[in-house]
């Protein structure tokens, strides 16, 4: 079985926000909810950094601890997803995420949070499959049909990425292997790119 | 450079000179400074960068407080105010068995005495039918998911869960209001004094059939009122707190107000049991005050003997 997780090549990450309105697009998120963002670090600096960050799907996720409804449950792939039915609104999860990943779509006073809303894993919820319903409460459900998280399979320099966290470790392994070398591991071949990774800035 | 308060960049830029790194070469800064281990230094301590994301606190990669409150909460509230509320339950069945309700020394004479004025019972009425709901929705908040949702069924819970919300978040400003009054209008007899100090070292006459001397309020009664008033305010601000986030309070307050207000009610809750088996079944004839307002003679000066003496000399004097 997979076990299911985002990486975010911080050394790739050219913060174009392009996984945020895939993300955004895909699963029709609400108003003034955001299930991804990209955070620059250093903006405008010597050492500027970017990286996209979400529901990082944690193994012992602390939403789930903490959630007094219970209404988390991590699927057999590890991806952490929740019950908005059973959902109160506390904001207790919201407390816990190291990410900040939680989102509420208000904020009105007597803690009228509404429902959690945040990143899926593009694996929508416990409705049925694709449901109208599913879709209408959590968005797509790409996992149902094959397919990895959109914002993942959107990036344009191939910084996210999202799958089984043995392949998408391997990955990252070869780049930073290959880093330093002519193509940093950007092509197969040293002859066919115009960029030299050794070339410091 | 990484942004840091100019206080610590002091000690930063003096702690690189003496470890001549201050000597590297620019282009050298550069890449170290690029997604390397001191960038995710910072970011692990939850430094805060730019974002697009208009949301609170979206700037903050790592909010490094969120396990410190899951662990405080889970690892030691939790499982606290179980043992405190189960403990204190358990005593009090105990005792009550062992030594059983507190009688009466003498029949009573029917003559009463006005001990609470109307206000004073719709006071302490409204604000303990407000304890007792904000206590059971409390209690589900934090103990339910262990059994309820199991016992209940995901779409009875789910109702049941959101219902104690609601009263809680609801509920809880009016129990602020009705807990502030109470205050005020009663802490005039809740001075300590000398009495007081002889009411505890008697033990409060709770065993055997000594009656230590009392005003209005006893010592114990007078200790339930400040732990009230103290413990009640940290409840009531940190609930406000929790309350109302539309004030854009951040992560950290809301967690530290989440640990106040936690261990503050189960405190508060335990010690209530131990009220409400006094006024009740522990001591024959004290629900009457609260309930009717008047108390026999006969308890009056069983329990309150000073009060009792001050109330028939100021009638024999009118």
């Amino acid at each position: 079985m997979a076990r299911m997780k985002f990486l975010c090549d911080s050394k790739r990450c050219i913060e174009c926000n392009g996984c945020v309105t895939a993300c955004k697009n895909e699963n029709e998120v609400e108003w003034g909810v955001n299930r991804r963002r990209v955070v620059t670090i250093n903006d405008g600096e010597p050492g500027e950094t970017s990286i996209s960050v979400a529901c990082m799907h944690c193994s012992d996720a602390p939403c789930m601890a903490v959630c007094p409804t219970d209404c988390f449950y991590q699927t057999d792939d590890g991806i952490v997803l929740h019950n908005k039915d059973l959902c109160i609104g506390c904001g207790y999860c919201l407390y816990a995420c190291p990410f900040g990943a939680p989102q509420f779509p208000s904020d009105a006073a007597f803690g009228e949070r509404g429902k959690m809303d945040k990143c899926t894993f593009c694996a929508g919820g416990p409705e049925e499959d694709n449901s109208p319903e599913e879709r209408a409460k959590y968005g797509a459900n790409r996992i149902a049909e094959g397919k990895l998280p959109m914002c993942a399979e959107m990036c344009s320099t191939k910084a996210l990425l999202a799958g089984d966290a043995n392949e998408v470790s391997d990955i990252f392994r070869e780049r930073v292997i290959y880093r330093g070398h002519n193509d940093g591991a950007w092509s197969m071949s040293e002859e066919d790119i115009a960029y030299d990774a050794t070339q410091k800035v | 450079m990484l942004r840091i308060k100019w206080p610590s960049q002091i000690l930063l830029v003096l702690a690189l000179i003496f470890s001549g790194f201050a000597n590297a070469t620019p282009s050298d800064a550069k890449v170290a400074g690029f997604a390397g281990a001191d960038y995710w230094q910072v970011v692990k301590k939850g430094d805060t960068g730019r974002t697009q994301d208009q949301g609170a606190e979206a700037g903050q990669l790592i909010n490094v407080k969120g396990e410190e409150w899951r662990y405080w909460r889970n690892q030691w509230i939790t499982p606290a105010g179980a043992y405190a509320i189960g403990g204190t339950l358990a005593l009090l069945a105990i005792f009550y068995l062992l030594v059983g309700q507190k009688k009466l020394d003498h029949p009573r004479t029917g003559n009463l005495i006005e001990r609470w004025k109307r206000l004073d019972r719709a006071n302490h009425w409204t604000v303990a039918v407000l304890f007792i709901i904000l206590a059971v929705s409390g209690l589900s908040i934090l103990y339910g998911k262990f059994f309820l949702r199991t016992a209940l069924g995901d779409s009875l819970w789910a109702n049941y869960i959101m219902l104690c919300k609601l009263a809680h978040n609801y509920l809880g400003p009016l129990f602020v209001i009705g807990l502030l009054f109470m205050i005020v209008r009663w802490i005039k007899h809740n001075f300590f004094n000398r009495t007081d100090l002889m009411w505890f070292l008697k033990g409060g006459g709770i065993i055997g059939k000594a009656h230590p001397s009392a005003g209005y309020m006893n010592g114990g009664e007078k200790v339930w009122f400040w732990l009230l008033t103290i413990v009640g305010i940290i409840v009531c601000a940190s609930g406000l707190v929790l309350d109302f986030q539309n004030f854009g309070q951040v992560r950290e307050t809301m967690q530290i107000a989440n640990l106040l207000h936690a261990a503050g009610s189960l405190i508060l809750i335990a010690a209530s049991f131990g009220h409400i088996y006094i006024g009740t079944i522990g001591t024959e004839g004290a629900l009457e005050g609260m309930k009717t307002g008047y108390v026999d003679e006969t308890w009056a000066k069983q329990h309150h003997d000073l009060w009792y003496e001050e109330v028939k000399g100021k009638s024999s004097n009118d």
